[in-house]
C-alpha cells in the first residue's frame, strides 16, 4: 500500500521553542496520501494540523524545527534535502494555499505577475509564455474577465477571487500534491462551496493529491476520501471518511462529531404555546451609509439595514442569518443604538425608544444587552473579571460591593468558579471568556439578549457547550434572544424563528423548520445548498439519520 | 509589574542605559555639593587644558571657568527641561489624541488637521522663532519644546485609542451605561499607557537634544549653565581648545543615548508580542 | 484628470497651511513682549523713529486687530514679507538669495540619508541578530543621539583642521575660475561635510525604520506564499519584502523632510554655508524678528511643497491609492 503513496509521513515530531506550553507541536504523526486522493487532516485549534503541513513544505515558523521523522514525496526524503533541493520541490511538486486570501498575495504586484513568478522561480518558459499561461490559469480557475484580472492588483479582487488566484498559482506547475491549509475558513459559505467545488474539479482533471487541513467536519464530509483526526499534536484516529464519520472509534472524534450543530432544534418547543407576550417590536428600521464621493464623483449609498421589521416574544429565539456584509451585525447594533438608525421604530415592551435622550436611552438599554463575538476583544484586558461583569450595575448606581457580589453569583450561574471575580481575562480560555461575556450581559437583568456571532470564534466542542448554556439560561430566565450568526447549522440548532438577511434586507423570515425545510427565497436556497456536509446521502447525513 | 521588571532586567543594554541615566541624575543632584561655586565664576587662568590640574580636571574655558563644574550644573538643566517639556507635550497631546480617536468624525477631522498643521511646520525653526520672540528663559524654552513635541503624542494616542475604540469591550461599556469620560479614562487609556510611556521616554531624549541646540544658538536661559551653551560659546575657539566643545558634546551624547536605550528596553519589555509569559 | 484633481486639492490644502502660518506669525508679533512695530523693525531698526512710523502706517498698527491681520495677510499675498532694516534689503530678496544653497544642502543630505539609511537598514534586517545587524544598529543608535551641531564642529576639527581633507567653511573658494566643471567640483567638495553631518542623524532614523519595517514585512503571509512558489530568499527579499517595506519609509522620510530645514540652521551656522539656515542665525544675532519670521515662513512653504511632491510620488508608486481615494 505504501508503495503507491505519493507522500508518506512517518513518526513526525516538530519541536516548539523553549517556553511554549508543550514540548512538541506534533509528535509521532504518521499518514500517507495516494495519487488523486484527498486526505483531510482535522482538528481544533492547537491540534498541530497546520504545523504538520508546514513541516512537509519546509515552511515551519522560526523557532520550531523537525525533531524526528521521515517525509517521503515520491521516494524523496524531504527532511534531508538542502535549501535548494527543497525550493525545487516547492511550487513545482507541492503547491500550497493558505487560509487568509486577503493577505496571502503581495499587495504591490499585479496578479498576473505573481502567477508568472511561479514559472520564473523554476526557470521555466519565456516571459511571454508565462503571461499566456497565467491567463490560461486564471481562466481555468474561473476568474471573470481574466484578460482584465491579469492586470489587477490584489486589493481589486474579492476574497473568493483572491483564493482562486492562489489556487491558480499553486496548480501552475501541475504539482503532484496540493496542500490546502484551511483555504475556505475565511470565506462566506456560498463562496466556500464554490472554492471547494473548484478544488475538486481541478483535482479530478489533473489527478492531484490533496492534503486538506480543516477544523470543519462538514467540509470533511464534502471533500475527503480519508481522514486523519488530530488532537494536541497527536493523531487520534485515521481511516476512510466513511469509516471515521460513520463509525468513529476514538472518544474525541465521537465528541467532535456529536458537537457539530445538527441543524435540528434541540430544545423541544413547549407543548402548549403560551400567549405570545411581545417584548420587542421593530418596524421599518433603516440605516444607510454614504461614502463621500467628492468632486465630480457620485456618492455611493450602502444600505446596511433597509426597512427591517419583526417582533419578538418573551422566551423566543430569533436567528438572524446572512453572509458577511448582509447587515446582520449592523441590525444588532442598531437595536441597542450603538449605531444610530435613521428611521424606523423600536418598541421595547410597548414603549417607543427612538428619538430619546441619552439619559432615557441608558434606562431602556438595560433591558436589551449584548453578547459579543470576539472572546479576546470583548473583555477589557486591564480589568478584573468581577469588575467587568459589575460595570453595568455600578454605572446604574448600585454600590460597588453589592455589584461585585452579584457578579460572583452570575459567574457561578454561567459555570465559572467564584474566584474568577479577582482574576484577569487573559487567565481564561476562549469558551470561558464567552461565559464571562454572557454573565456581563445578564448583570442588568435584561429582557432581551442579542448574541452577535457569539460562538463563531470558538472550537466546535466549546461552541456546543456555550450554545447549551445560552439555551438553558434563556429558558430559566425567560429571556428573548436574538441570535446573529453566519452559520445556518448553529441557527437551526438554537432558534425558533429565523430571518435571512441579504444586502440589509430581511428576504425571508419564519419558523426554523419552515425556512430551512421549505425555503421560498432564492437566496435562502443558495445559502442552504452551500452548507458543507449537507448532503443527506453523505456519510455525515447517514450518521445524523441514524442518531435522530 | 514584576513580570515587566524581570523582562526589562534581562535586556543588558537597557540596564546599562538605566545605570548611566541614574549616574547623570546623581551628578545633577550632587552638582551644588560637588561644585558649590557658581559655574559662571572664574577659577583658573583661561584655556587651561584638561587633566593638567586636579581641581579643574576637564580644564577651563575662554574666561577661566571650570568645565567640569559647568557639566555638572548643565546636567540639572538638561534633565529638568527634558522632563518638564515632555510633561507639557503629554498634557496637550494625550487629551487631543484621545478625544479625536474616541469621537471620530468631524471632531477627529478638526483636531487632526490642527495636529497636522503643527507637524508640517518645521519644528526646530518654530522652536527658534518662539524662544526668540518671547525672549530666552527656562519657561519659554520648555514651552517651545512642548509646543513642537505634542503632535506625535496626539497622533500616537489617537491611533491607539481608535484601535481600542473598535474593540468590543468599549461597546460593552457603552451598553453598560458608562459615560464617555469614564470609558476613555477608565477603560481605554489604561490599555494605551505602554506606548505612551515608551514615546515619553524617547521624547525626553529628543527634548534634551532640542534644548542643547537652542542653547548652542544662544537661545538658552542666560542665567543657567547648559551643555549646549558651553559648546556654542567655545565654537569660535574650537581650533585652539577642542576640549571646550568636546566634553559637553560627549555629555549630551551619552545622556541621550542612555535614555534612548532605556526607552527601547521599555518598548520591548512592554510589548506583549515579545513576552512569552502568557498569551 | 484624477492626478490633476489630486494635485490641485493638495495645493489648496498647502496654501491653507501657509496662510495659517502667516496668521501664527502675526499673532506672535502681537503677543510678543513690547511694541509690535519695534518687534517688526528688529533691534537695530527700533531706534529709527521714522522707520517705526512707516511700519505703523503700513500695518495700520493703530487700527483694530482684524484690520491689522488683513493688512498683514495682504502684504504676504503680494509676496511682501517686509524690509530688513539691518540688511537694508527686502526680506523676500534676502531669503530668495539664500534659498538655492539650502536646497542644495538639504537635497544632498536627503538623498544621502535615504539611500544609505534604507540600504543599511535592509542589510541589517537581512542579517537580523547577527554581528553585522548589531553593528549597524549600534552605530545608528549613536548617530541618533549625537547633537547635530556638535557632530558638525567635530567633523570640522577632524576632517578639515587636523586631517585637512575637506574644506570646512563656506560654499566655494573665493575668486575661483569661471570653468563650470571646476566650480561644480569645488562646491561639491565644500558640500561633503555639511551634507553628511546633516544627513547622518536622518540616516540613523531611516536605518531604524527600514530595519523594523523589513522585519515586520518578512512576517507577512504573502512572503510565505512566495516561499511556497519556490523562489529563492534573495528574490523574496528584493522583490516582495523590500518593496513593501520601503514604501512606508520613503513616505515618512518625505513627510519628515521638514525637520531637515531645522537641522540646516545648525549645519549652516557651523559651516558658514550661505543658506536660509545661516540667515536665520544672523537674524537671531541681530534680533531682526521680521527677517526671522520671513525665513520661517519660506521654510514652512518649502516643506509644504515637498510634502505635496511626496504624496504625489507615493500615488505613483502605490497602486492601492488610485482607487481607494
Amino acid at each position: 500500500m505504501s508503495e503507491e503513496a505519493i507522500l508518506s509521513v512517518e513518526n513526525l515530531a516538530v519541536e516548539l521553542p523553549a517556553g511554549a506550553d508543550r514540548l512538541f507541536a506534533v509528535e509521532g504523526v504518521s499518514f500517507e496520501i495516494r495519487p488523486g486522493e484527498t486526505l483531510a487532516i482535522v482538528g481544533e485549534s492547537g491540534s498541530g494540523k497546520s504545523m504538520s503541513a508546514n513541516a512537509v513544505m519546509g515552511l515551519l515558523p522560526p523557532g520550531t524545527r523537525v525533531a524526528q521523522g521521515i517525509a517521503k514525496l515520491d521516494g524523496v526524503d524531504l527532511f534531508h534535502l538542502d535549501e535548494a533541493g527543497m525550493r525545487a520541490i516547492r511550487g513545482r511538486r507541492i503547491g500550497m494555499i493558505f487560509q487568509e486570501p486577503m493577505t496571502a498575495l503581495d499587495p504591490l504586484m499585479r496578479v498576473g505577475e505573481q502567477i508568472a513568478e511561479v514559472f520564473e522561480a523554476h526557470g521555466l518558459l519565456t516571459p511571454a509564455e508565462r503571461r499566456a499561461r497565467a491567463l490560461a490559469l486564471l481562466t481555468e480557475v474561473g476568474i471573470p474577465e481574466p484578460e482584465r484580472a491579469i492586470h489587477a492588483y490584489p486589493f481589486q479582487l474579492s476574497g473568493g477571487q483572491r483564493q482562486r488566484v492562489m489556487i491558480a498559482m499553486a496548480l501552475a506547475l501541475d504539482p503532484v500534491l496540493l496542500i490546502a491549509d484551511e483555504p475556505t475558513t475565511a470565506l462566506d459559505v456560498t463562496t466556500q462551496a464554490q472554492i471547494l467545488k473548484l478544488i475538486k474539479e481541478l483535482q479530478r482533471k489533473h489527478g492531484t493529491a490533496v492534503m486538506f487541513i480543516t477544523h470543519d467536519f462538514g467540509v470533511v464530509a464534502d471533500i475527503a476520501d480519508r481522514v486523519v483526526v488530530m488532537r494536541q499534536g497527536k493523531v487520534v484516529e485515521t481511516g476512510t471518511a466513511a469509516a471515521v464519520l460513520g463509525d468513529p472509534q476514538h472518544d474525541y472524534t465521537k465528541a467532535l462529531i456529536a458537537a457539530i450543530p445538527t441543524g435540528h432544534p434541540e430544545v423541544a418547543p413547549p407543548a402548549t404555546p403560551r400567549a405570545r407576550e411581545i417584548v420587542l417590536e421593530v418596524a421599518g428600521l433603516t440605516k444607510t451609509y454614504t461614502t463621500s464621493g467628492g468632486f465630480m464623483r457620485p456618492a455611493r449609498v450602502v444600505h446596511a439595514v433597509k426597512s427591517v421589521s419583526f417582533d419578538l416574544a418573551r422566551g423566543e429565539t430569533l436567528g438572524v442569518v446572512g453572509e458577511s456584509g448582509s447587515g446582520k451585525s449592523s441590525l444588532g447594533r442598531c437595536l441597542v443604538r450603538l449605531i444610530e438608525p435613521e428611521a424606523g421604530s423600536i418598541k421595547i415592551e410597548g414603549a417607543e425608544t427612538m428619538g430619546q435622550s441619552i439619559g432615557q436611552m441608558r434606562q431602556w438599554r438595560r433591558r436589551m444587552q449584548m453578547v459579543f463575538q470576539d472572546p479576546y476583544g470583548s473583555l477589557n484586558p486591564r480589568s478584573r473579571v468581577g469588575r467587568i461583569v459589575a460595570e453595568g450595575p455600578i454605572a446604574a448606581g448600585v454600590p460597588v460591593k453589592t455589584a461585585i457580589a452579584k457578579a460572583a453569583d452570575l459567574l457561578a450561574m454561567v459555570g465559572l468558579d467564584a474566584s474568577a471575580v479577582d482574576r484577569f481575562p487573559h487567565e481564561f480560555s476562549g469558551g470561558q471568556r464567552q461565559r464571562i461575556g454572557i454573565a456581563r450581559a445578564l448583570a442588568l437583568d435584561p429582557r432581551i439578549i442579542i448574541a452577535d456571532e457569539a460562538v463563531s470564534a470558538l472550537d466546535v466542542s466549546i461552541q456546543a457547550q456555550v450554545l447549551r448554556l445560552l439555551a438553558d439560561l434563556k429558558a430559566r430566565l425567560d429571556l428573548a434572544l436574538i441570535f446573529i450568526t453566519h452559520d445556518l447549522r448553529v441557527a437551526a440548532t438554537i432558534c425558533d424563528k429565523v430571518a435571512v438577511m441579504q444586502r440589509g434586507e430581511i428576504v425571508e423570515m419564519g419558523p426554523v423548520g419552515q425556512v430551512f425545510g421549505d425555503p421560498q427565497h432564492d437566496y435562502t436556497r443558495r445559502l442552504i445548498a452551500a452548507i458543507p456536509g449537507r448532503s443527506e446521502s453523505g456519510p455525515l447525513g447517514r450518521v445524523r439519520a441514524a442518531g435522530a | 509589574m514584576t513580570g515587566f521588571w524581570s523582562r526589562f532586567r534581562r535586556r543588558r543594554i537597557a540596564m546599562i542605559g538605566l545605570i548611566v541615566v541614574a549616574l547623570v541624575v546623581a551628578v545633577a543632584i550632587a552638582a551644588p555639593y560637588l561644585y558649590p561655586q557658581s559655574p559662571w565664576k572664574m577659577v583658573q587662568r583661561p584655556f587651561l587644558p584638561p587633566f593638567a590640574n586636579a581641581l579643574v580636571p576637564l580644564g577651563t574655558d575662554t574666561l577661566g571657568r571650570n568645565v567640569a563644574s559647568g557639566l555638572a550644573h548643565g546636567a540639572q538643566v538638561s534633565l529638568l527641561i527634558g522632563i518638564v517639556s515632555t510633561l507639557v507635550a503629554l498634557a496637550v497631546g494625550v487629551p487631543i489624541g484621545a478625544i479625536a480617536g474616541y469621537f471620530g468624525g468631524i471632531v477627529d477631522d478638526v483636531l487632526m488637521r490642527f495636529t497636522e498643521f503643527f507637524q508640517t511646520v518645521p519644528s526646530f525653526a518654530l522652536a527658534i522663532v518662539l524662544v526668540a520672540i518671547f525672549q530666552p528663559s527656562l519657561t519659554s524654552v520648555i514651552a517651545a519644546i512642548g509646543v513642537v513635541g505634542w503632535p506625535p503624542v496626539a497622533r500616537l494616542v489617537r491611533g491607539e485609542v481608535l484601535a481600542q475604540r473598535r474593540r468590543e469591550y468599549v461597546e460593552a461599556a457603552i451598553l453598560a451605561g458608562q459615560s464617555n469620560f469614564t470609558i476613555i479614562t477608565r477603560q481605554i487609556l489604561p490599555n494605551v499607557v505602554s506606548p505612551i510611556v515608551v514615546l515619553a521616554s524617547l521624547m525626553v531624549a529628543t527634548a534634551i537634544l532640542l534644548e542643547s541646540s537652542l542653547s548652542f544658538l544662544g537661545l538658552g536661559d542666560p542665567s543657567v549653565m547648559s551643555w549646549g551653551y558651553m559648546i556654542g560659546a567655545a565654537r569660535t575657539v574650537v581650533r585652539q581648545a577642542w576640549w571646550l566643545s568636546f566634553f559637553p558634546g560627549v555629555a549630551i551624547l551619552i545622556t541621550v543615548l542612555a535614555i534612548n536605550l532605556v526607552g527601547e528596553g521599555l518598548a520591548e519589555a512592554l510589548d506583549p508580542r515579545s513576552s512569552r509569559d502568557h498569551h | 484628470m484624477q492626478t490633476l484633481w489630486f494635485l490641485s486639492s493638495r495645493l489648496v490644502k498647502g496654501i491653507l497651511v501657509v496662510l495659517a502660518i502667516v496668521v501664527l506669525d502675526f499673532f506672535l508679533i502681537h503677543f510678543a513682549p513690547g511694541d509690535p512695530a519695534a518687534v517688526m523693525a528688529g533691534e537695530s531698526g527700533a531706534t529709527d523713529e521714522i522707520f517705526l512710523q512707516q511700519l505703523r502706517v503700513k500695518f495700520g498698527l493703530d487700527q483694530p486687530l482684524m484690520t491689522q491681520l488683513g493688512l498683514y495677510l495682504w502684504g504676504v499675498v503680494r509676496l511682501d514679507l517686509g524690509y530688513s532694516y539691518r540688511q537694508q534689503m527686502p526680506v523676500l530678496d534676502l531669503v530668495m538669495d539664500r534659498l538655492p544653497a539650502t536646497l542644495i544642502l538639504t537635497g544632498a543630505a536627503f538623498v544621502f540619508s535615504l539611500v544609505i539609511g534604507v540600504a543599511a537598514g535592509a542589510w541589517a534586517a537581512a542579517n537580523k541578530d547577527r554581528p553585522l545587524d548589531r553593528a549597524i544598529t549600534t552605530i545608528s543608535l549613536i548617530f541618533y543621539a549625537t547633537p547635530l551641531f556638535w557632530m558638525a564642529l567635530m567633523s570640522v576639527l577632524v576632517f578639515s583642521v587636523w586631517l585637512d581633507w575637506l574644506p570646512g567653511f563656506g560654499f566655494e573658494e573665493v575668486g575661483n575660475t569661471d570653468n563650470v566643471f571646476e566650480r561644480v567640483l569645488d562646491v561639491s567638495r565644500h558640500l561633503v561635510l555639511p551634507a553628511v553631518t546633516l544627513g547622518l542623524f536622518f540616516t540613523a532614523v531611516y536605518v531604524r525604520m527600514t530595519r523594523s519595517s523589513m522585519i515586520e514585512t518578512a512576517r507577512m503571509d504573502f512572503v510565505k506564499t512566495a516561499r511556497a512558489k519556490g523562489l529563492t530568499e534573495g528574490v523574496i527579499l528584493r522583490r516582495h519584502v523590500l518593496r513593501n517595506a520601503v514604501l512606508p519609509v520613503v513616505t515618512l522620510a518625505g513627510l519628515q523632510a521638514g525637520q531637515m530645514v531645522g537641522g540646516a540652521v545648525m549645519t549652516e551656522t557651523v559651516f558658514a554655508w550661505p543658506g536660509i539656515g545661516r540667515l536665520m542665525y544672523e537674524a537671531l544675532l541681530q534680533r531682526d524678528y521680521n527677517l526671522l519670521l520671513g525665513v520661517f515662513l519660506v521654510s514652512a512653504a518649502m516643506v509644504v511643497v515637498f510634502n505635496i511632491l511626496t504624496d504625489w510620488v507615493y500615488r505613483l508608486v502605490d497602486p492601492r491609492i488610485e482607487v481607494a481615494r
